[in-house]
């Protein structure tokens, strides 16, 4: 089979009209795709938004989508820190109702319902062209107004070598509420390259949790596209522990006025492990706010990235946005690339960012060990503070819980 | 608010107040013609009277330059620039090197009387002998158009074995010192600007500190460019040995003229053991007028080589003219315990297009560096910090600390900051810290309740945002500084 | 219990103490005075096995085992304890689970059985009531977000539920109003008996009034330049350093 962004072409071209939904959009997708190729896939002009990630390793890799699955779904999902809430479940890109616990209302599978939206990025953004010329399947969640839809899980399985490209679409009407829960994980060689596009409406509130603990031998690229009206709250959380390689990639406008942001998010990692972790907010209406507070931990030989820009347009008077990246390096081999970006086109805003990178205080350790607490157990114990800090963003306790046994499992299979 | 709504309208219909240093100067010149290509460089490198060498080098950054693509990624935007419609050689007709103030062309006189620069300064440029002047502690060269008019104080210098010259000069003087540093800081393909310079330089000043000695006076060039259609590549390389110091002053002006005019400068910096250099600019250059029309494009590549233990390389910039800066002055150290700093102050004010900031390359053991740099934006314009700070994995216990704030002045500008932060040394440590504002009202209104008009006002707390930048000045460059802050942002506050 | 003798320290090149000779006896509370630069907080440093501090010379002993020689938990795991004069803070670390797990560490060192949750909140709660402290702090990240007077309670909190046999005070009492002063000093002085011994770091007198000193050192230019009762103290508020300084000149 034929590998890199020729391979997936290769498969468009093969599936040709047998893909649902719109045709022309799929077609100018793959074109796109032709042109730009995988970021750092083959020789060519560096593209800036991609710096500091090269998904050669993709372009390298050998999918293959319709083999036979090497483990069951079951036995994936069984191991996953679910939550006692509806959840709906794709393995290998597919939904199946079978492991599903579906939300009461408003959920249609996108296979039905083709829904490609309106904010993406197939023509700038190699990742999101190439989902939108190959995506079968995703969820549609949509809120009607005024509605609190409580907790839904969206679950990402893998039980292959496949590469998979679900396409979600959310919305929130008027006033309503929602907390998603996003976990992805799987066994095997596999790449997961979702898209998703957020519409939050006035003053509706959506909680986003992700949690991305791929096999340790998988890609997992991520984009989302959210637009928050007018009072509305986008409040999303990344936590980053599993996967070869990972992009996570948020894109957020601020269109009414008042509306807020929070991009908050970990990322831990071992071995030669990649993660990157980038963001744009874009201030297009006066008085929003935006909060972003963003923390590595890097051990092994690998390697962290952050890029987060914030653009104020001239409109957006009275913006408030304020970013903090933290980075600790806990080997002498990890590596640890930040970009944090202002573009700035009106004058009466608050915009500010902050960024450290280095290792565990001295003083700080110096404390603990003075007060009797060996030098390993100290450092654990202060890792663990600064991810805290993180985590001490989500604000639903449950959810948070979770998210600390994820780290805690990722801690116990570091030391096995 | 509405004190400074006000303000802004008033503003509005404020036009520019016109940049003092746009004469214009009529010196008959010596030009090549329009135009770059390989009989070019030869003739500038046989009117220098330059070895064969530096032919060979100029010929080898021509060629690398003709394979590269002008750089893209900075926040600014120019109509292309036709490199074949410039002319890159002028120099004024009259040999230099008169032998009293009567023989110097009155013109030349002229303008350094226009550019501020003091009268017995201006003999000594001029070339009158310096042992008829009153002593000053500032060694001048200037650098017109394309060559060196005159340089002070070089016999006094000589006597503590500083060389300070033109760079044609050092290249046929010191030919051993030039061949050996020259390119090794900044190499001939080290970006499209760097290269087309290393091709068609031609003036130029050469400092030279020997081990040991502390330069005796504060070295200084102005730089102008006069010459209509030309373009101006000035190189300057500066050497200290171990255990020396020097402080290094740089001045540019430019008429002021419709059109846009290149300036693409190579600066090449190397500090030795426990050698400090300081490199302190104003620049100037003109701006274009309000709308944007005509100014320097100022393309400039200044790196410095920290290759000595506890060596130091401090930048300090105050940039307020140009149509369009776009400058990096940064520092490679190399050396255990070395130290780099770049403070800068950029001011953008009706159609400008600043993007400016610094690369602080950490390789040694214990290397420090730190960023401080303020950007305010008034009228259209546009200024972005661009900064790169890198610990490579043997810079065990490196240190950088960057402050980089933005004053915005009106609702037609930009700010922008675009740091890139790179560490592979777990022991080394990077804090970063940048802030965006305006001027708020309630500062404003507390002067104003003192006594202050409107524009003291912005000019006191302007110079209170740089003050940690131009603290780092030597005092007379900080006094004119302030002043050029002022002129600068004149017509964005009323 | 604490024997220093001819302690000679530095920090990089610069030396700070030039001969130290002190002896504190089991049960005995001792004031270390002087003036700024004298070393003061320096002898707490490196008698808690600070990184920064290179010992170039001397032996220090505590109840008998060479102290240089550990590192600083197992020194605090001897029964050393520093309240430090400027507490650094930890976000994001719970005050009472760093307290549990400090004392666990130290009950392991001594092959005592571990503390769960329940009776470490029990005795932590015991002794912050005791001290007049609220329940809160122990809720709150280490030293995070503390004023002055409070950070320099959470030391003396620690103190008494870690109960050490040495504990070195240094500048506790600076900047404390009267009441948190006498807090520091009831600290103190309950953990008094036969098998404490305290090292007093202070500038002024007026701790030593809630707190009696069995002994008072003048500590400058890194050295001990004289020793005495209570009485000493007091004729160093009244007539200074200086004329003591140039007599041993």
């Amino acid at each position: 089979m034929n590998t890199g962004a020729t391979g997936f072409l290769q498969r468009y071209e093969g599936l040709a009209g047998r893909l649902p939904g719109d045709s022309a959009l799929r077609s100018a997708a793959a074109a796109a795709f032709k042109t730009s190729g995988l970021p750092g896939g083959t020789q060519q002009r560096r593209i800036e938004a991609w710096k500091y990630t090269s998904l050669r390793p993709v372009a390298e890799a050998d999918f293959q989508p319709d083999s036979a699955p090497r483990h069951e779904a079951e036995t994936v999902l069984a191991e996953l820190l679910l939550l006692d809430a509806p959840r709906v479940v794709f393995a290998d890109g597919t939904l199946r109702t079978d492991l599903s616990v579906m939300p009461p209302a408003g959920f249609a599978c996108f296979a039905d319902q083709p829904d490609f939206g309106t904010l993406s990025w197939p023509d700038r953004e190699p990742m999101v062209a190439l989902n939108t010329m190959l995506a079968r399947d995703g969820a549609a969640l949509h809120v009607p107004a005024g509605f609190d839809a409580g907790v839904v899980q969206l679950v990402s399985i893998a039980t292959g070598d496949g590469d998979f490209h679900p396409r979600h679409s959310i919305r929130l009407a008027k006033g309503a509420t929602l907390t998603i829960v996003e976990i992805s994980a799987g066994k095997g060689r596999y790449l997961l390259n979702t898209v998703a596009e957020i519409h939050v409406a006035e003053g509706a509130y959506l909680t986003h949790i992700r949690l991305q603990d791929e096999a340790a031998t998988a890609f997992h690229v991520s984009t989302t596209y959210a637009d928050v009206a007018t009072g509305g709250t986008y409040d999303s959380f990344t936590l980053n522990l599993g996967a070869r390689l990972s992009r996570t990639e948020v894109r957020v406008q601020l269109s009414g006025s008042g509306a807020m942001v929070h991009l908050n998010a970990a990322q831990i990692l071992a071995g030669s492990q990649h993660a990157d972790f980038t963001t744009v907010v874009g201030h297009a209406a006066p008085g929003c706010s935006s909060r972003q507070t963003v923390k590595n931990v890097l051990a092994g030989r690998s390697r962290g990235v952050f890029q987060g820009k914030i653009e104020v347009a001239r409109i957006a008077q009275k913006t408030d946005g304020y970013q903090m990246n933290q980075a600790l390096l806990l080997s002498p081999y990890a590596e640890i690339d930040c970009k944090p970006e202002l573009e700035i086109f009106a004058d009466d805003v608050k915009c500010s960012h902050g960024a450290t990178v280095g290792e565990l205080d001295a003083e700080q350790m110096f404390y603990l060990r003075s007060r009797g607490i060996p030098d390993t157990e100290a450092r654990s114990i202060l890792v663990r503070a600064f991810l805290a800090e993180a985590l001490d963003a989500v604000a639903d306790e449950t959810i948070r819980n979770r998210l600390e046994t994820a780290v805690e499992q990722w801690w116990e299979r570091q030391k096995a | 608010m509405a004190a400074v709504t006000e303000t802004l309208d008033t503003v509005q219909s404020v036009t520019q107040s016109g940049y003092k240093w746009g004469f214009e100067t009529t010196i008959e010149m010596d030009f090549a013609p329009k135009g770059l290509n390989e009989d070019i460089i030869r003739l500038i490198s046989s009117r220098k009277e330059e070895p064969e060498w530096m032919l060979e080098w100029r010929l080898k950054a021509y060629a690398a330059w003709l394979k590269m693509e002008e750089p893209q990624w900075a926040r600014v935007d120019h109509p292309p620039i036709d490199y074949q419609d410039l002319h890159y050689y002028a120099a004024p007709k009259k040999k230099a090197g008169p032998k009293s103030l009567e023989e110097v062309d009155p013109e030349l006189l002229k303008m350094f009387e226009k550019l501020g620069i003091p009268l017995k300064e201006r003999a000594l440029l001029a070339g009158v002998d310096p042992d008829t002047v009153e002593n000053t502690q500032i060694a001048v060269d200037a650098v017109f158009d394309s060559v060196s008019v005159a340089t002070t104080f070089q016999a006094t210098l000589r006597k503590s074995g500083v060389i300070f010259c033109p760079i044609s000069e050092a290249i046929r003087e010191h030919p051993d010192l030039v061949k050996q540093y020259i390119g090794s800081v900044v190499p001939v393909a080290d970006n499209f600007f760097a290269a087309l310079n290393s091709a068609v330089f031609t003036d130029g000043s050469f400092v030279y500190i020997p081990k040991g000695v502390r330069c005796p006076m504060e070295l200084s060039t102005y730089f102008r460019i006069n010459a209509r259609n030309t373009g101006q590549f000035e190189r300057t390389l500066i050497i200290a040995e171990a255990g020396s110091q020097v402080s290094y002053l740089e001045g540019c002006t430019a008429p002021q003229r419709d059109e846009n005019q290149l300036h693409a400068a190579v600066v090449e910096l190397v500090a030795m053991d426990d050698a400090r250099i300081k490199y302190s600019t104003v620049q100037n250059w003109y701006p274009g007028d309000a709308n944007g029309k005509g100014g320097i494009y100022n393309f400039v590549t200044k790196r410095g080589a920290c290759r000595g233990d506890r060596s130091k390389i401090s930048w300090t910039q105050v940039e307020t003219g140009s149509a369009i800066t776009w400058k990096y002055p940064s520092c490679v150290l190399l050396g255990e315990d070395s130290v780099g700093e770049f403070y800068s102050v950029a001011v953008t004010n009706n159609h400008q297009q600043a993007d400016t900031g610094t690369k602080m390359i950490h390789v040694g053991k214990g290397s420090r560096s730190t960023i401080i740099s303020k950007g305010i934006s008034a009228g259209h314009s546009n200024n972005t910090y661009r900064g790169l700070v890198r610990m490579l994995p043997s810079a065990t216990n490196a240190r950088n600390f960057t402050q980089c704030d933005s004053l915005l002045i009106g609702d037609q500008c930009g700010a922008h900051t675009v740091p890139y932060i790179e560490s592979r040394n777990p022991t080394a440590k990077v804090e970063h810290e940048a802030t965006t504002s305006k001027i708020a009202d309630d500062q404003l209104f507390y002067c104003r309740q003192r006594g202050l008009s409107e524009e003291d006002a912005v000019g006191l707390i302007v110079n209170g945002f740089c003050k940690d930048v131009l603290k780092e000045l030597p005092m007379e460059f900080a006094v004119e500084a302030q002043k050029l802050l002022a002129v600068s942002l004149e017509g964005s506050v009323g | 219990m604490l024997e220093i003798k001819g302690l000679t320290a530095s920090i990089g090149d610069k030396p700070i103490l030039n001969g130290v000779d002190l002896t504190v006896p089991p049960g005995e509370v001792h004031a270390i005075m002087g003036p700024n630069g004298a070393g003061k907080s320096t002898l707490g440093y490196v008698l808690s096995g600070r990184e920064d501090y290179t010992v170039t010379g001397g032996t220090v002993t505590f109840n008998g085992i060479d102290l240089l020689d550990m590192e600083p938990e197992q020194r605090a795991a001897a029964g050393l304890f520093l309240a430090f004069q400027a507490p650094v803070e930890l976000p994001g670390v719970n005050n009472a689970n760093f307290l549990r797990t400090a004392l666990n560490a130290i009950r392991r060192a001594h092959g005592e059985s571990e503390l769960d949750a329940v009776q470490f909140l029990k005795l932590a709660r015991a002794e912050s009531k005791r001290l007049h402290m609220p329940d809160d702090m122990l809720k709150r990240n280490v030293n995070v977000g503390f004023s002055g007077g409070e950070k320099k309670r959470n030391e003396v909190l620690q103190m008494a539920i870690l109960r050490p046999k040495l504990a070195i005070l240094d500048e506790t009492d600076s900047g404390l109003d009267i009441d948190a002063l006498k807090i520091v000093a009831d600290g103190v002085n309950a953990l008094r008996g036969p098998e404490f011994s305290a090292l007093v770091i202070t500038h002024h007198q007026r701790l030593l009034d809630y707190l009696v000193p069995h002994r008072v050192h003048v500590l400058a230019n890194g050295r001990i330049l004289r020793s005495g009762g209570p009485e000493l103290a007091k004729e160093l508020e009244k007539s200074g350093y200086a004329g003591m300084i140039a007599e041993a000149a």
